[in-house]
């Protein structure tokens, strides 16, 4: 155990703040659940690009640089502390490309991973299904193999970001005679191919950040397929896997909401009646550290060889709800002016963003797979309780 | 940075946990309780012939002159099997106050004091001011007395001793009194100030890594009662409420760990600077610990509300701990005057400090 920061990993750090500081716009982006707001995300995707930032973690030849885990938290920690703008191609970066790194042909990995990096194509994802929620093997929307095509059909539900984004990776069902999770298929639908239809649908905050796409009669090559057809599902899982283990939040993203925190505590703390805002004050930047230390150790284990495995559903319940627990204890210290979405008073941003976060963090506990199915997880493969 | 702990360190905390789980059994402890100084003095030699007892002294005075980070999951080790024995008091909280002492101001008493608490001839324990009683003081040769910033090394023929009875029969604890003076101070100052310092966290640290242990094993019998126990025809634990009590604390034991293995490392590299670190650890760990006896208790049913079942051994060491060294309170409130310092570096930059974790800077 040596919990010290090599010289090169101090001079990353440098390097990665130094360019941050040139390029990151001054002025808060609209949300990327607007088109506008879309718009001007995909810009900065590119920019990172240009930087050679968009994935640190992937190798040079499809725009990262080839970073260890530990580079990669030193980056995101550096990210975040920018204020930089939320990353509107997380589907595709955090969980689709892991899945091609591992799954995806050359041709395959050539194809999508360089225009993900590069912030050419954003990425939707097409688990859910009206009838496929957390029970995700009911899935029914049908890929019928026709030659070297597949012929899509069915519908999709709570696609995030899939209004405005170009491509949908999801599960299909590839074998019509098949149930649960045999005989489903992995594949890649570009938005624009005939037959899609994306109807929006408003999210919390009104934007519509979730979409319904329905396919009818959609013809996708088999290139498009990842693995084998019918080992959709394993992959799947380990899309699930990254998702709520390591990448999709990382632990820097509450460590500088913790930190936002504790400045409103300290500016309004002789205000305040509540006795127990000092104690969740307290309790959220312990809890921030506390899954920053986890994340380390986790980092290190896997770079000796480790897997990750069921533990990492524990992470899952422990960022969302710690989200939550900022944001609420955020909105007590604002009062009275906690539920003001607009208004011309000076401090007015502050307040924005915190309700907007409170928002969001409302949704934590329910995507990348419930926290109660989380719990299961954890208390039949971690715990080895009985499944019946 | 490595966050992992070497094949070393895993092999003490298996050697000492197999120990346990052949010798330090829930009829062994219930014996002990049926006893009169409740003090296993065969598992106490074993220990020490284990090496347990020297693995914090410097090797130049007969021990090992390991660092926390090498035995904090021994620590733990002794939470899991819930040991009367006060090894933990013995070995990793007087021993390293010793040795500390002996790497800024050698002499000749220390050393040998040090020596005989290798080879388990002495048993020291601390009487820290922050604690009104002392665990199995009656078994013990020394008691290490705080008396302001002076540090006084007291023989315990000469301690008076006022027995209380604790809720867990295992913890044997006593009020001690007696009088120091300039022939049993060891130290006194700014070096005496800075050992009790060290102490307090070492002995808050120690306590959360056996509330680690502890939860643990509660969760664990837990498991095995919900897997094996039927109603409506079907084991209790395939129920989601079941379920869920245990995957809450399993959540809460997962992120205890590496803060309290991070303030073990804090502690071995920069023992007085750790204050935040031990802290978070003590309330986190306590958190963890409260939440399985609460939850394994309500697994068990009836059963878990009786004398007969074993949980109450696991559970009662969980409530003794989580006040010893600093309540959550206390250690909650070092952490808030922390965080509404100016200086304090907060953000994600700074989880081991500047560069790292030597350079936190702090209340001091």
């Amino acid at each position: 155990m040596e919990l010290i920061y090599t010289p090169q990993q101090q001079d990353f750090r440098m390097e990665i703040r130094d360019w941050l500081r040139e390029h990151v716009p001054t002025d808060k982006l609209a949300s990327f659940d607007t088109a506008e707001g879309f718009a001007a995300h995909r810009e900065w995707e590119k920019t990172l690009a240009s930087g050679n930032w968009g994935m640190v973690t992937w190798p040079e030849a499809y725009g990262g640089r080839g970073c260890d885990l530990i580079e990669w938290l030193i980056f995101e920690e550096e990210y975040y502390r920018a204020g930089a703008p939320l990353r509107v191609n997380q589907n595709g970066i955090f969980l689709l490309g892991p899945t091609l790194m591992e799954y995806g042909t050359p041709a395959q990995k050539e194809r999508f991973i360089s225009a993900m990096a590069s912030g050419q194509e954003m990425w939707a994802q097409g688990w859910s299904e009206p009838g496929a929620g957390s029970d995700m093997a009911a899935i029914r929307c049908r890929a019928d193999r026709d030659g070297d095509d597949f012929i899509i059909n069915g519908q999709k539900i709570w696609s995030t970001r899939a209004v405005f984004a170009d491509w949908v990776f999801g599960l299909f069902r590839s074998d019509p005679s098949s149930s649960r999770h045999h005989g489903l298929s992995f594949i890649l639908v570009p938005l624009n191919a005939p037959g899609v239809t994306v109807r929006p649908i408003p999210q919390l905050n009104g934007l519509p950040g979730f979409a319904e796409i329905f396919f009818d009669d959609v013809r996708v090559s088999a290139e498009n397929l990842i693995g084998g057809e019918g080992e959709g599902w394993s992959i799947a899982m380990s899309t699930a896997g990254f998702e709520r283990g390591l990448m999709l939040r990382s632990p820097a993203r509450f460590q500088q909401a913790s930190k936002k925190l504790v400045e409103l505590y300290r500016e309004r703390r002789n205000d305040i009646l509540d006795l127990s805002i000092e104690d969740a004050v307290v309790k959220c930047y312990m809890d921030a550290e506390a899954y920053a230390l986890s994340t380390y150790q986790t980092a290190s284990r896997l770079q000796q060889g480790a897997k990750i495995g069921p533990e990492s559903s524990c992470n899952k319940i422990y960022w969302s709800e710690l989200d939550i627990k900022i944001h609420e204890t955020a909105l007590s210290l604002l009062g009275a002016h906690a539920e003001v979405e607009q208004s011309d008073a000076p401090d007015q941003s502050v307040v924005s963003a915190w309700l907007d976060g409170f928002l969001f963090s409302q949704s934590g506990p329910i995507y990348a797979g419930t926290n109660e199915i989380q719990r299961n997880i954890i208390a039949e493969r971690l715990l080895g309780l009985p499944r019946r | 940075m490595d966050f992992t702990f070497n094949e070393e360190q895993y092999f003490f905390q298996q050697t000492l946990k197999d120990f346990l789980t052949d010798n330090v059994t829930p009829a062994s402890i219930r014996r002990r309780w049926d006893s009169d100084d409740g003090f296993d003095q065969d598992a106490w030699r074993s220990l020490c012939e284990l090496g347990t007892s020297a693995t914090q002294i410097p090797e130049d005075c007969g021990g090992l002159g390991l660092r926390f980070d090498d035995i904090i999951m021994m620590i733990q080790a002794c939470g899991q099997a819930a040991l009367p024995e006060p090894l933990v008091e013995h070995s990793f909280i007087a021993a390293p106050l010793l040795a500390q002492l002996h790497a800024s101001q050698p002499s000749e008493r220390v050393a040998d004091i040090l020596a005989a608490m290798a080879s388990g001839e002495a048993m020291v324990l601390t009487a820290s001011m922050i604690n009104p009683y002392v665990n199995f003081a009656h078994s013990a040769t020394h008691v290490l007395l705080q008396f302001g910033d002076d540090l006084h090394l007291i023989d315990s023929k000469d301690c008076t001793l006022t027995h209380v009875t604790s809720v867990d029969r295992s913890r044997r604890l006593a009020e001690v009194k007696c009088q120091p003076n300039g022939t049993t101070c060891l130290t006194n100052g700014r070096l005496g100030s800075e050992l009790w310092q060290a102490t307090l966290n070492r002995g808050a640290l120690a306590n959360a890594a056996q509330l680690l242990g502890l939860a643990e094993t509660l969760v664990q019998m837990a498991v095995k009662h919900a897997s094996d126990r039927e109603q409506f025809g079907k084991p209790v634990g395939v129920n989601q409420a079941v379920k869920h009590l245990l995957a809450d604390c399993a959540v809460k034991i997962e992120f205890a760990k590496p803060v309290v293995y991070r303030a073990a490392y804090t502690l071995a590299v920069a023992p007085n600077r750790a204050d935040w670190a031990v802290s978070h650890a003590k309330v986190s760990a306590t958190e963890a610990a409260q939440l399985a006896a609460r939850h394994c208790i309500q697994v068990f049913g009836a059963m878990g509300y009786t004398w007969e079942c074993d949980v109450h051994i696991w559970a009662k060491r969980v409530w003794a701990l989580a006040n010893e060294w600093g309540d959550v309170g206390f250690h909650k409130n070092r952490i808030h005057e922390w965080l509404v310092q100016p200086k304090a570096l907060l953000g994600p930059e700074f989880t081991f400090g500047r560069r790292n974790i030597r350079d936190v800077e702090h209340i001091d």
